[in-house]
């Protein structure tokens, strides 16, 4: 996926603008926060979950080397390989070479956001192998030359009318107004595909140190058909998914479900460890593990530890109203929202990405039910300090934040102004309290009248307080 | 080359070299005594009231739950229920419970031990124990039980026995390490309810691409 992150700010306007993308984020706003608030409540003991899931991944980080040698030697010890990672490029070289051993024309492929960071369907088809999408919402961003905005939901911007005609121009099909009818198609469409190609690729939501196995977790049964009927398999994921043992997995599942989509248990839960074991009448003859870091071995001991925390539920951008508001695309890469406003700008360059962690309101929201409680507003907050010690930050924010340290540091002059500036926002906003047209304010006032300051300052009030 | 590279930054930030053998041990032992995290109360029932739960909670998943005397009931129901759906085929396991059913009273019904294929209208396969806590069963690969039952044809009947219904995950990982002599399965799948999606318009649709059926057969045994 091309990176169109510096593009902010345009592509939120344009998003804002956009009648059917505010439609579909629509339906995002109506459906998981209730759904999570409803699943939560029937789980008395979830902040206590959420808290064992918290030290938990600390443990891990803790012991991340240590877990990771764990789990290849099991992995090995089943009959499959394990491949170390650093960047993007030596993954998708890695899986190409893999399916070039086995002469793979076509590649089925699970959900996978660690596929899209490292891009690998644009390498993979480059180099002559097709890669087809088999999630629903993948599989319809596919035929549209499209990418995720959701990574839960990755066509969460889409409508029905969307999904209908581009199923009519591909399928050369009937259009049709009921998603029954649709996705019935995309499965008639999907099954030849799934039994004919070479390899099946998945990610992996976690996988084990104790047994080497990895896990999937899907609703649709797509990822389990694409790991089970090609002869080769390979899961491609990102070296901090790793869990201690089966019990530590379980925990993070009851988080993950609830968290993401409001169910109290995903439909399908898969575990895969190692190839077809004698005797077996089916599965895959041969079990890849990539293990993917791309500079995630740099955030340990780093001030961005704690977005190793992650277990990719979605609840951030799902109750954030920023995301909410302008929809994924215009985070301009593979993880939008509050996560990877934190996450995006390790990737690819805070020179690249330093407008996402601005975009935020700080509301807190995102870290109130984040079921590993990673403070995402603090991360955010540091690629801000960041991004201005280097100074990288727009001119009007430098002189801005620089004029106000100017008053700031005196103190009397900042009173003054302070006064006079409610003094005067009191007389512009008039008997409503209300201020319709600002100067330098135009972001607010565009939208909405700003409310007046209500009386006397801060330093005001205290100074006739302790009179009192 | 890569993985020293990694393995050296984590330890950088970690601020050590190459974990201690004391370290190392810590772990190892961590990872062999399957330590349980905090089990849900909900999990915690008395096994009559386990089955309760199991069964409203596969139902509540959109699962049909069938109780049933015997295995021996199972052509019987498995013949009602296709019949009544248009369908004439059934691919089984070859477990030797599935090989002694008898099906000459099904007559409509043609039944195949194989793996599954393209096209399949339905699967019968054994289960290796129900999760009460969410209504989930779990299965799990084998030479009898191929796992393209448990996800290509369109309707998939799973025969349960009461006794192995347990309350939390964990009971049921600790009855598989026990079945298996701690040798993990090459696939086991944990399934609650039939495939579905809402992938266009948030709007739930039943059958994505796993079956669009999910049968529970609850033995009384």
């Amino acid at each position: 996926m091309q990176i169109n992150s510096p593009a902010f700010k345009e592509n939120a306007r344009i998003a804002l603008h956009d009648v059917n993308l505010q439609k579909a984020l629509g339906n995002l706003k109506a459906g998981f926060p209730t759904k999570r608030a409803a699943a939560v409540a029937r789980m008395p003991e979830f902040e206590q979950l959420r808290d064992e899931g918290t030290a938990l991944k600390n443990h891990i980080l803790e012991n991340l080397d240590i877990y990771l040698e764990q789990f290849e030697e099991n992995v090995v010890k089943n009959g499959g390989h394990v491949h170390w990672c650093r960047t993007s490029k030596d993954a998708c070289k890695t899986i190409l070479d893999i399916c070039k051993e086995v002469d793979a024309k076509t590649v089925t492929k699970g959900k996978s956001m660690v596929s899209e960071e490292i891009n690998l369907n644009d390498y993979l088809e480059k180099n002559g192998v097709e890669p087809i999408e088999t999630d629903l919402g993948e599989y319809i961003l596919q035929l549209r030359g499209d990418h995720p905005s959701h990574i839960i939901a990755p066509a969460i911007h889409l409508n029905l009318e969307d999904v209908s005609d581009i199923f009519h121009e591909k399928h050369h099909r009937p259009k049709s107004s009921d998603p029954a009818v649709l996705m019935q198609e995309a499965r008639e469409m999907l099954r030849q595909k799934f039994a004919s190609a070479d390899v099946g690729i998945t990610g992996a939501n976690f996988f084990v140190a104790e047994t080497g196995s990895t896990i999937i977790v899907t609703n649709e049964g797509n990822g389990d058909l694409t790991q089970t009927l090609p002869k080769t398999h390979i899961v491609v994921t990102s070296i901090e998914k790793v869990v201690p043992t089966l019990e530590d997995m379980t925990l993070f599942l009851r988080l993950l479900a609830r968290s993401a989509t409001g169910q109290e248990f995903t439909v399908y839960n898969t575990l895969s460890t190692g190839p077809r074991r004698a005797g077996d009448q089916d599965g895959p003859e041969n079990f890849h593990v990539v293990l993917v870091d791309n500079g995630r071995s740099e955030m340990v001991g780093s001030e961005f530890q704690e977005m190793l925390r992650c277990i990719r539920c979605s609840a951030c951008m799902n109750h954030c109203p920023v995301y909410g508001a302008v929809g994924g695309h215009s985070y301009g890469w593979v993880y939008p929202g509050p996560m990877g406003s934190v996450l995006t700008p390790k990737m690819i360059g805070i020179e690249n990405a330093g407008l996402l962690p601005n975009a935020s309101t700080f509301c807190g929201k995102c870290e109130s039910v984040c079921p590993v409680r990673i403070p995402l507003p603090k991360l955010m907050r540091h690629w801000r300090e960041d991004e201005f010690s280097r100074h990288l930050s727009p001119k009007a924010v430098r002189w801005g934040l620089g004029g106000w340290a100017f008053f700031a540091k005196r103190p009397a002059l900042y009173r003054i102004l302070s006064s006079s500036s409610n003094l005067f926002l009191r007389l512009a906003a008039g008997k409503k309290g209300r201020i319709k047209k600002l100067p330098l304010a135009s972001g607010w006032t565009n939208w909405r009248d700003m409310p007046a300051p209500s009386g006397k300052t801060f330093m005001q009030q205290y100074k006739s307080g302790k009179k009192d | 080359m890569s993985k020293s590279e990694i393995l050296g930054n984590i330890r950088r930030g970690l601020k050590r070299g190459e974990a201690s053998t004391e370290q190392k041990a810590s772990v190892a032992q961590r990872l062999s005594r399957h330590t349980r995290n905090l089990v849900p109360q909900r999990a915690q029932l008395p096994h009559e009231e386990q089955i309760k739960l199991f069964i409203e909670m596969a139902k509540e998943a959109a699962a049909e739950v069938f109780e049933l005397e015997s295995i021996d009931d199972v052509p019987a129901i498995c013949n009602q229920w296709l019949t009544s759906h248009g369908l004439t085929h059934i691919v089984t396991g070859s477990d030797s419970e599935l090989l002694s059913l008898d099906w000459s009273k099904a007559e409509n019904i043609a039944t195949e031990q194989r793996v599954a294929q393209v096209g399949d209208q339905a699967s019968l396969t054994l289960s290796f124990a129900g999760i009460a806590e969410t209504g989930t069963l779990m299965l799990h690969s084998r030479g009898e039980s191929p796992t393209t039952l448990n996800f290509l044809p369109d309707t998939h009947f799973v025969v349960l026995n009461r006794s192995d219904i347990v309350g939390p995950y964990e009971d049921a990982w600790q009855k598989l390490r026990e079945s298996t002599n701690g040798e993990m399965p090459r696939t086991v799948n944990m399934i609650t309810g039939p495939s579905r999606s809402a992938d266009i318009e948030q709007k739930l649709q039943m059958g994505a691409h796993g079956p669009k059926d999910l049968i529970i057969l609850l033995i009384n045994r």
